[in-house]
């Protein structure tokens, strides 16, 4: 008989702001002893629909406190170094990941408030207009997490969506799925509105078709997906003209072109004259 | 040619008549036949076949153009990739040079390509002498300025050519949307295979002629014919790496499913169904300016045309009255008359697609108003429109017409106007009509589209970027945005 009896923690998927399991009642076992959720189609239906409903209000927030929101992710995540690094396997290696996603979320934090005035422009038209152009968020973006790093690459990949103004909905790595899943507790105290991010775990032949197919997704960050996998993300995207982040065959790093890639830019022209 | 009307009102009788005003066109030389231009030079199709072009304002056939098919396809890309890479290497204030130069002949035989444009497209003369020809030269100015200034564009990025470029282009600008797509290619060193519409090519021919002018190295511009089946066969060409296409949302669509999984870079730029939003204490006389300009600017062949007014109901009244006035006064027809306000149809085929929406407009129970008019016997025509009693689920509410068609809706709070402005699934454009500033601000922030005009329509300028949200497309161009997708960047 154990000294302790351990408290195990059930995994949750991380849905409008809570810790739901999946309508199917499902569940699969990456792992000998754990339970990850597996979350079906209708799961994913009601992720965009809350991200959808998230939208305005995250969009609509001053770029400062976008950035107050996702520095306070990076202090959670922080936080919690040791167990994020005991769920990626120990060691060294696992501690620099969790310094990468924690650097990711101060790095992208920082730009909500600088990247209108680098990716911005006024601009000199042959006339008497006052021009200007300004990126906006896309609308609701899609995330494909990758397999490994399991951790830093979906942090590397919702925070410039966050930070731009976007609300999330991500695919956590079908085969380690327990980071990204720990990563919705960080998530969800970090005063993120309900539904801005959401986190959903599963079998990506399930959920990915949906994802890439749905009319009210704007985008969809692909860089997680596998060769065949991208094709049909493609091919599927053209039903709404979604934006498709391809994977470029480089770790993620840490660039405004994230953020730059999933915002559109909208030009605003005025007369000037008495 | 010159419309006549027939108006009973006591003014209009009083009204002095337009003496015809034609443009000369016999300083135009069109060839009867066109090769297709690959490497440098114009060649005969392999395909053997050729289609005629027409005038669609007398339904004149202009010339014969070339058919590409796959072998023409082929030779062409491959002209196009052998040339990529001393072009790409070539120093970048040569490649801006070139780039100038093409701009200043441009301006050189700016008459022959807007009386040749007028031709083939049927818009008006003084459109295209004093828009679509004046902004394609000066599209060029300004991305051959840029070509050898990249570094400080994009510092720490390296920027680099991507290689052929695949460019398809519509029929309602051409010489403009050529410009819009090969200056910012040239530019960031790339070389292009450009396929314009079936039924405006003549002037990306005349194009021709101008880079073999400017001496630009051969294959460093390609100008293939043909219609959808060449445009599909360009794009999905295995040695294309970017593929650049306006039209229609629905093409626009396909190209995006035949190049999943290619790896080749895209920007799309497609339909639209703008709002104009107008206030009630917008300046009204203003106003109706913006919404004919909006709407009847082209005869409505404009993707980011103002094809719905949204009026505050208060002043719904004023304004219609008002606008009803003013389209009353436009002049239908010779697009070469310079004192014309709306040419003819591009096509038969476009003439029927906005016959067959306004009579939906019609069965759905919107109100017609057109001025009475009188259309030509021959060619493409249909008279300026305005729908009123419009509601939403209308098609003519909801599908892009692309013709001189306006549907009006009213609306009481700016947040209806949002709602009912967003409640598409394009996003080009938006037009807002208030002398308040704070509001302005405000609507632009909500309106969900690439460009928004405030106080004014339909302005375009190469230093401006644009392009869509949603299924309006995605990719910029104009301005240093134009630039981004045509370049590697780290």
């Amino acid at each position: 008989m154990p000294d302790r009896v351990e408290v195990r923690k059930t995994y949750k998927l991380y849905l409008g702001g809570e810790f739901v399991r999946s309508e199917s009642g499902r569940s699969y076992q990456p792992a000998a002893d754990v339970n990850i959720p597996r979350g079906s189609r209708k799961d994913l239906r009601d992720a965009v629909r809350v991200a959808r409903g998230a939208f305005a209000g995250w969009a609509g927030k001053t770029a400062m406190n976008r950035g107050q929101v996702l520095y306070r992710a990076a202090e959670m995540l922080d936080g919690r170094r040791q167990q994020f690094i005991a769920e990626l396997g120990g060691g060294r290696r696992a501690g620099r990941e969790v310094d990468a996603a924690v650097e990711a979320f101060i790095w992208y934090a920082g730009w909500t408030d600088k990247l209108a005035q680098v990716a911005g422009t006024v601009n000199p038209v042959a006339g008497p207009y006052f021009n200007f152009t300004i990126p906006e968020p896309t609308g609701v973006v899609g995330v494909v997490a990758p397999d490994e790093p399991a951790l830093a690459g979906l942090v590397l990949r919702i925070a410039p969506a966050l930070a731009g103004g976007n609300t999330v909905v991500a695919l956590a790595s079908e085969k380690s799925p327990l980071p990204a899943l720990t990563l919705g507790e960080v998530l969800a105290t970090s005063d993120f509105p309900p539904g801005v991010v959401n986190v959903l775990t599963g079998f990506r032949k399930e959920l990915l078709p949906w994802l890439a197919s749905h009319m009210d997704v704007n985008a969809i960050d692909a860089s997680g997906c596998s060769r065949e996998e991208l094709t049909a993300v493609e091919e599927a995207a053209a039903a709404n003209v979604k934006r498709v982040v391809k994977p470029n065959g480089r770790r993620a790093r840490l660039t405004p072109q994230a953020v730059t890639d999933l915002m559109e830019m909208k030009t605003v022209w005025h007369p000037i004259g008495v | 040619m010159a419309l006549t009307k027939r108006r009973d009102t006591a003014l209009a009788k009083q009204s002095f008549d337009y003496a015809p005003a034609p443009e000369a066109v016999d300083h135009v030389k069109i060839a009867d036949r066109y090769g297709l231009f690959i490497g440098g030079k114009f060649v005969e199709p392999k395909s053997g076949k050729h289609f005629p072009t027409i005038n669609p304002a007398t339904e004149a056939v202009l010339s014969h153009v070339a058919e590409a098919l796959a072998a023409d396809v082929d030779r062409a890309v491959e002209a196009a990739s052998r040339a990529q890479q001393s072009w790409g290497r070539l120093s970048p204030s040569s490649r801006a040079r070139y780039i100038l130069r093409i701009s200043r002949i441009l301006q050189e035989r700016a008459r022959e390509l807007a009386v040749v444009e007028t031709m083939d497209g049927g818009k008006p003369i003084k459109e295209s002498r004093d828009v679509d020809i004046p902004l394609a030269a000066a599209h060029f100015f300004y991305y051959g300025g840029w070509a050898d200034k990249l570094e400080w564009a994009f510092p720490n990025r390296s920027p680099r050519p991507i290689g052929v470029c695949g460019q398809v282009i519509p029929w309602n600008f051409p010489l403009l949307m050529l410009a819009w797509k090969i200056a910012p290619a040239l530019a960031a060193g790339n070389t292009v295979v450009l396929k314009p519409a079936e039924t405006t090519p003549l002037t990306a021919l005349l194009f021709a002629e101008i880079c073999q002018q400017a001496e630009l190295p051969p294959g460093v511009v390609n100008i293939i014919t043909g219609a959808g089946k060449t445009g599909s066969l360009l794009v999905q060409h295995p040695d294309v790496r970017k593929v650049a296409f306006t039209g229609s949302t629905e093409v626009g669509k396909l190209i995006q499913r035949s190049t999943a999984g290619s790896g080749k870079r895209l920007t799309l730029e497609l339909g639209g169904k703008a709002a104009n939003i107008v206030f009630d204490d917008a300046p009204l006389d203003q106003a109706v300016e913006g919404i004919v300009n909006g709407i009847y600017f082209n005869q409505g062949h404009v993707c980011c045309a103002g094809s719905r007014l949204l009026v505050q109901e208060s002043v719904a009244g004023a304004l219609l009255e008002k606008l009803r006035r003013r389209v009353d006064t436009l002049r239908l027809g010779d697009p070469l008359d310079k004192n014309t306000d709306i040419g003819a149809i591009n096509s038969k085929a476009q003439l029927e697609k906005i016959e067959g929406l306004v009579e939906s407009g019609r069965e759905e129970g919107a109100e017609i108003y057109q001025p009475p008019c009188e259309l030509p016997a021959k060619g493409f025509w249909f008279p300026p429109t305005i729908f009123t009693g419009v509601s939403q689920s209308h098609r003519i509410a909801r599908e892009e017409i692309f013709g001189p068609v306006l549907s009006v809706l009213t609306f009481r709070t700016p947040a209806e106007a949002v709602e009912k402005a967003n409640n598409t699934p394009y996003g080009l454009s938006a037009g807002v009509w208030t002398e308040k500033g704070s509001r302005i601000l405000w609507m632009t922030q909500q309106l969900r589209a690439g460009v928004v005009w405030a106080n004014t329509y339909n302005r375009f300028d190469p230093t401006s970027p644009f392009g869509g949200y949603k299924e309006s497309g995605f990719g910029r161009e104009g301005g240093l945005h134009g630039l981004i997708p045509y370049l590697e960047l780290n």
